[in-house]
């Protein structure tokens, strides 16, 4: 076995796992605290792209423009939260996915008005290129940044949860908002935080995404069922079990599709494997999420109490 | 545009009711029955298109009608028994096998074999998880699509010839839409039943009180999983119909906009309205039609239209 390839193959699966716990993160929050099924969530992910690429060629910095990717996007989460979402947290889920659904043909359909149908590619600035050495292999710098934006955020995300009075809103939130609201949390302005805050989150993955994939306007539509997956196994609104289930999926899906050929190849005849394994890897996430509910139909670490309506 | 909505608003809550109404049954049968051949011999071929289509997408929302409108179960992942039913008929094809009873046949066990498989973890949850697993293992459906390449990935297959049955040949316009709309009224005359049968007042029971229905000794498991599997079918059915239409298969068949698209045809029409899948599709293709005609960005128009409608609380007339 190629330890090298192995190798660059986990440091992949690191980096689709922190991306899709950026998405999960806060699609979780709005899942859980709002109780609102968010299917615009991935607009903001391809929102995040197309700012950043835009702002990147016009200023030449890549910082700013991912700085200006997050303000954008935590901008339109907010507006989306007032002038929308607001509106639907009493209805019914129904009523939510069709509003959302809206506000996907929307958002795809102004993107494509403002930045065309062709996509906007983003060229890295210098620093960022080349590759680093790492135990004899050669890793990408800009795939490093990403895994450390991602840790980063991850460990933000982590204090923010768990050590501030902000979380704690969050947790209370999350696990009884009734009796949150009863004890005098201002819910409105918690809930506009929130929705802005995993906007910014879902921009922020797109902005960095972004130089590696250019930005597109199908871009978040393909991922955003992945991330809804993440979601589920991880247990609607805790961000402990995002990131736990966005690694756990990140590295099955890596390594699946890196490898399941290989492992088909043991037991049947290769072309058999080869026609095989595409199908099978695209199927191995959701085996995992059949699997996880199959034994706890709340996902791995819901919150108590969360989601309990009838 | 601003007095179209309007009108359109204060007409919405009379559509079902009133255009659907007993009295407006036999019309409505009586000029779909009548209308093709005026529409073939006169050379409308286009219109005729669209009815079929309308009728085709009409089995599609009725069977997800079944399980929104009598189980209350939000299905988020419907298109893919459409993408199964299409792809019974393409991938036969593929293979020389034109014959429609085997077609017709894998597309109804294989959707329930899916929807039985799926349901049993699906229907394990409640809510937005509901909603959330249907729309991930249609997905799951359309990736798998997306990469086999033996049965054209993404480009999909192109139906050669149509399913034939002995002395029906689904090559004509006419006859395949006379089948189909043979089977949507077979499919609304079970549905009919179904509503007034034990089984349909179990479902309408766990729909609203499941804790109730269970103390009275229903099992609402059992009874909501059949409901999905027999949607399913019916789907599978209306994904057959669908693959001869269009002479082609593929994965797009299944993504998750058909999903949702199918969705906002059974609330259009009145979820839980046994016309209302007639309706909702009618009204989905007409004004996918007109706002298509005004600009070319008309998913703009059609998402404002459709936020207006549901923040407006005008879907929902019927439950």
């Amino acid at each position: 076995m190629d330890w090298h390839l192995l190798f660059a193959q986990l440091l992949n699966g690191l980096q689709l796992g922190l991306l899709l716990f950026l998405l999960a993160a806060g699609l979780s929050l709005i899942f859980g605290i709002m109780d609102f099924i968010n299917l615009s969530h991935g607009s903001f992910y391809m929102l995040g792209a197309f700012v950043c690429a835009t702002v990147a060629a016009v200023s030449g910095s890549f910082f700013l423009a991912v700085l200006a990717a997050a303000a954008a996007t935590f901008a339109a989460g907010a507006l989306v939260e007032r002038c929308i979402a607001r509106k639907l947290y009493a209805r019914g889920h129904l009523e939510q996915v069709l509003v959302t659904y809206g506000l996907i043909l929307i958002f795809d359909e102004l993107a494509h008005l403002v930045w065309g149908p062709a996509g906007a590619a983003i060229a890295l600035p210098a620093a960022l290129e080349g590759r680093v050495d790492i135990g004899g292999v050669g890793v990408p710098r800009y795939r490093l940044l990403i895994i450390m934006c991602g840790l980063l955020v991850a460990a933000g995300m982590y204090f923010l949860v768990t050590r501030s009075r902000l979380g704690m809103l969050i947790r209370a939130g999350a696990s009884n908002r009734a009796m949150a609201a009863a004890l005098g949390v201002n819910i409105d302005r918690l809930y506009l935080l929130v929705f802005a805050i995993g906007a910014a989150l879902a921009g922020l993955a797109g902005a960095l995404i972004a130089p590696l994939t250019e930005a597109s306007i199908g871009m978040g539509g393909e991922i955003i069922i992945i991330a809804f997956v993440v979601v589920i196994v991880g247990g609607i609104g805790s961000v402990k079990g995002a990131f736990c289930a966005a690694l756990l999926i990140g590295f099955i899906d890596t390594l699946g599709r890196a490898y399941l050929d290989d492992l088909l190849k043991l037991f049947l005849p290769g072309a058999a494997a080869e026609t095989a394994a595409p199908a099978l890897s695209a199927m191995s996430v959701y085996v995992l999420m059949a699997c996880v509910l199959a034994l706890k139909p709340r996902g791995l670490f819901a919150p108590a109490g969360a989601g309990v309506k009838t | 545009m601003n007095g179209a909505l309007r009108a359109f608003f204060k007409l919405r809550p009379k559509l079902p009711a009133k255009m659907f109404g007993r009295r407006a049954v036999l019309p409505a049968a009586a000029l779909l029955l009548l209308a093709p051949p005026l529409l073939f011999f006169t050379g409308q071929d286009f219109y005729l298109d669209l009815l079929t289509r309308a009728l085709i997408l009409a089995i599609a929302a009725l069977s997800l009608n079944l399980l929104v409108g009598c189980g209350g179960m939000v299905s988020l992942g419907h298109a893919a028994y459409i993408g199964i039913g299409a792809y019974s008929v393409g991938i036969p094809a593929h293979y020389g096998v034109h014959d429609g009873a085997l077609h017709l046949a894998l597309a109804v066990s294989l959707s329930a074999a899916f929807a039985f498989l799926t349901g049993a973890v699906c229907l394990r949850t409640r809510g937005l998880y509901f909603i959330l697993i249907t729309l991930a293992f249609s997905q799951m459906l359309y990736f798998t699509l997306v990469s086999i390449d033996a049965y054209g990935a993404d480009d999909g297959l192109v139906i050669t010839r149509r399913s034939s049955f002995p002395g029906l040949q689904l090559e004509h316009a006419l006859v395949l839409y006379y089948c189909v709309f043979a089977a949507l009224a077979l499919f609304l005359f079970g549905m009919r039943r179904l509503m007034h049968a034990r089984f349909g007042r179990v479902l309408l029971g766990c729909r609203h009180n499941r804790a109730r229905m269970r103390a009275l000794g229903f099992d609402a498991y059992r009874h909501q999983l059949a409901c999905y599997v027999l949607s399913g079918a019916v789907c599978g059915v209306a994904g057959f119909f669908l693959g001869n239409f269009t002479d082609f298969v593929s994965p797009a068949m299944l993504d998750w906009t058909r999903s949702a698209e199918l969705l906002f045809m059974v609330i259009i029409g009145g979820a839980g309205a046994l016309f209302g899948p007639l309706v909702g599709a009618a009204v989905f293709l007409v004004l996918a039609e007109l706002l298509s005609g005004i600009t070319l960005h008309w998913h703009l128009l059609f998402g404002a239209l459709l936020i207006a409608l549901v923040l407006r609380g005008q879907l929902f007339t019927r439950g």
